[in-house]
């Protein structure tokens, strides 16, 4: 017996379908959706003007600014303010290079099937940081030193957020191996650790390494204001990435770390060579997610003095010559700042879900 | 085959090789590392601060503190001591704290729920609030609130008026405040009658259900209770309740409540920001709830409010609790940006104002992260206990 094969009703299919189905299904349904679109719409035409049909994108001096739409004048003549700080003119090659590796290093992990892409994820995490350390402050094989308060804006944004999820990296993992140790002394150690770092605001660990660190320290032993931001948030990330690698290590199933020991491996061995690489794989996307938090949370070393994008923002649309520029200022930071977070936070649900392989227990 | 003549692996055992000797000397010797590593730090602040001149101790608590506070819920003024200050900033963190959970978890559950709404518009407009806020650090929210969009307000004279009852300007928000007379302790002791009765009747209802079946109206009855019974000890007592309208005198208006903007700014910025998290919380939990239960309620005949009450609702929040905890707690962390604005909370005037004119810096620092520390502690411990609550009864 065959049915007859009957197309659906035309009210249920197309735009029409669509619209009916998605936005007046019920007369309330249709009241909200005329309501927000409204509002949508209402205020989204002035904020469009503003931001490009009014707005002044060319012109040399505040003068130039209509005072109608965005005044995008300042951005283009601090911009290079904004990206490099107080780093000398003529040696911002280094980082223009710095800014190209770390495009190269980091790019391709967004393509499935660039050639060779695990490797150049590798290199971002070895070589250049040790090309940086090198390039970025100079002093070494002729290069002009640039001392650290010279460097500010997202240069300085981009360095403090990969410095402090590298170093907490290893520092994460051990202590997310001790926390789950047997030996009772080292677990309680590692605990409290990470319990009291975690508690802290991250603004009282800045206070602190800018403040008590020098008192801390013996005589003669001194760091320049940017290492001791540094070394706090390093220490304050570390325990919330030994979280993460400790959910990673949770995950590895207890066949692994018995499969291990049947084989005479120790501690380390069954660690290094069976449960980490595995643990670590598993928690990417975790430790992506660490370092789009670290990458916002860097903003706050403006309360110490360093003059990061949104502290090299902050102290020129005080100034005079410009008048009421403020938004435009926080609307520059805030697109920046997304588009990396944004980015970041689409790759690693990519990655989460090619990872989530449907059999974890 | 006889194993037994072969002795045991552990009489040939050298003691360095032995598992539990190795981790004994490995703890003993963590224990000295640590000890030492203290130890050490202790040495150096000692002698770092004798060679700089600064006291040590807690005395400096009780000395006067010499400098104003724009806000305070306690009295305060800059002849009391340092001890006070840093009762005036907790509890200002406190405030903005507990203001901002309540309203970044309005908010979230909100947008959370229209995440997953049936009209479209309404759900993208939800997706879009959720991925621009989240992406936008904190810091930058709090600025644009405070410096570009409270600062930009009118002026005291041209103030926004709201029915002659609330102001807005570019010195803060005004609202009426409600004063007390005698027998409001009336009013406040029918109400807690009130609430007894309303736990007495949904126990008795519930234990009606069980043995009947019979359905009693608790809402509506509880509802009517909790108006009625205030509501006549208020009459009768003679309305013991004025509102204290803020007035415009000379420069500045007098008299109600006011929220200062940087408290409105710190507010919104960490409302705001946490609830874009909330609502992300809120959605994987609902959708974490299988559609067979939501099927199986519908088998039943249950109606659509009741599904989302009884059966959906109570197991999402099995999933939400653990990272709403979490937000909660960022949130009473992030709050400590007020500093930036000048919000007077406990960073800002201990850490911050206190700390630099004492320069005690170890005291300071110790007692701050101590609070923070305590408050992370009380807010896991009761959302563990809610946690042990809702979640799921194995047998």
């Amino acid at each position: 017996m065959t049915h007859p094969t009957e197309l659906p009703p035309k009210s249920e299919l197309g735009v029409v379908g669509w619209a009916r189905k998605n936005l007046f299904s019920t007369w309330y349904n249709a009241l909200l959706t005329l309501v927000v679109s409204y509002l949508v719409i209402s205020s989204a035409i002035p904020l469009f003007k503003w931001l490009f049909l009014e707005a002044t994108f060319t012109g040399e001096t505040a003068s130039d600014c209509s005072g109608e739409g965005a005044c995008w004048l300042f951005i283009s003549q601090r911009l290079n303010f904004f990206i490099y700080g107080f780093y000398p003119d003529t040696l911002q090659w280094r980082i223009d290079i710095m800014f190209g590796l770390l495009a190269l290093a980091f790019v391709p992990q967004f393509i499935e099937r660039f050639p060779g892409r695990k490797w150049f994820g590798l290199f971002g995490v070895t070589g250049l940081p040790i090309i940086g350390y090198i390039l970025i402050p100079g002093g070494w094989f002729g290069l002009e030193e640039v001392p650290s308060n010279k460097w500010g804006g997202l240069m300085l944004t981009l360095i403090l957020a990969y410095v402090g999820i590298l170093a907490a990296l290893p520092i994460g993992t051990v202590l997310a191996l001790g926390r789950r140790s047997e030996m009772p002394i080292i677990r309680g150690i590692c605990v409290v650790f990470i319990e009291v770092w975690r508690a802290v605001p991250l603004i009282t660990v800045l206070f602190m390494a800018s403040v008590m660190l020098p008192l801390f320290l013996p005589e003669g032993v001194s760091f320049e204001k940017l290492m001791r931001a540094l070394i706090g948030i390093t220490l304050w990330q570390s325990a919330y990435m030994a979280e993460v690698v400790r959910g990673g290590l949770q995950a590895i199933p207890r066949g692994q770390y018995e499969a291990a020991s049947a084989l005479g491996l120790g501690y380390w061995r069954k660690m290094g060579l069976i449960v980490l690489p595995q643990a670590l794989t598993l928690v990417i996307p975790g430790i992506v997610n660490t370092f789009i938090s670290l990458f916002k949370d860097t903003t706050l070393v403006l309360i110490i003095g360093l003059f990061d994008i949104l502290g090299a923002v902050q102290s020129t649309v005080t100034d005079p010559a410009w008048q009421n520029v403020a938004i435009e200022g926080y609307v520059f930071v805030a697109f920046c700042f997304w588009i990396f977070c944004f980015g970041m936070s689409r790759y690693s649900q990519n990655l989460e879900r090619k990872l989530d392989t449907g059999h974890r227990t | 085959m006889n194993d037994s003549d072969t002795p045991p692996a552990t009489a040939q055992r050298r003691p360095w090789n032995d598992p539990k000797v190795r981790s004994l000397a490995f703890q003993i010797i963590a224990i000295l590392a640590v000890g030492w590593a203290g130890w050490s730090l202790l040495q150096n602040t000692f002698e770092n601060m004798e060679s700089r001149g600064i006291s040590t101790g807690f005395g400096f608590l009780d000395e006067s503190a010499g400098f104003g506070i724009i806000m305070s819920l306690i009295p305060y003024d800059a002849t009391m001591s340092y001890g006070r200050t840093f009762w005036v900033g907790l509890l200002n963190t406190l405030l903005v704290s507990a203001m901002g959970v309540v309203a970044a978890t309005i908010i979230g559950f909100i947008v959370g729920i229209a995440r997953l709404s049936s009209n479209w518009v309404v759900a993208k407009l939800a997706l879009v609030f959720v991925e621009t806020i989240r992406n936008i650090p904190l810091l930058l929210q709090i600025f644009f609130w405070y410096f570009a969009v409270l600062r930009n307000l009118p002026s005291t004279r041209q103030s926004v008026d709201v029915g002659g009852v609330f102001f807005l300007n570019n010195r803060g928000l005004y609202l009426p405040e409600p004063l007390t007379e005698s027998g409001f302790g009336w009013v406040l002791a029918s109400l807690a009658i009130a609430v007894a009765l309303v736990v007495g009747i949904k126990r008795w209802a519930r234990k009606r259900q069980l043995k009947t079946g019979q359905l009693f109206p608790t809402f509506r009855v509880s509802l009517a209770i909790l108006i009625a019974l205030p509501g006549l000890a208020f009459l009768i007592t003679g309305t013991p309740l004025t509102w204290e309208l803020a007035e415009l005198k000379g420069f500045n208006f007098v008299g109600g409540i006011t929220i200062i903007p940087e408290l409105a700014a710190l507010w919104f910025a960490l409302s705001i920001y946490t609830a874009s998290f909330i609502a992300e919380i809120v959605r994987s939990g609902i959708l974490a709830v299988s559609k067979g239960q939501t099927e199986a309620a519908q088998a039943l005949g249950l109606q659509p409010g009741t599904i989302m009450r009884l059966v959906v609702i109570p197991q999402a929040m099995r999933v939400i609790v653990p990272p709403l905890t979490s937000q909660y707690l960022n949130l009473v962390k992030n709050s400590s940006l007020a500093t930036a604005i000048g919000y007077p909370d406990l960073v800002g005037v201990f850490m911050g104002t206190t700390l630099n004119q004492t320069g005690q810096a170890v005291e300071v620092v110790a007692i701050t992260m101590a609070v923070y520390l305590t408050i992370s502690l009380l807010i896991s411990l009761l959302m563990n206990i809610y946690n042990r609550k809702v979640a799921l009864q194995e047998r």
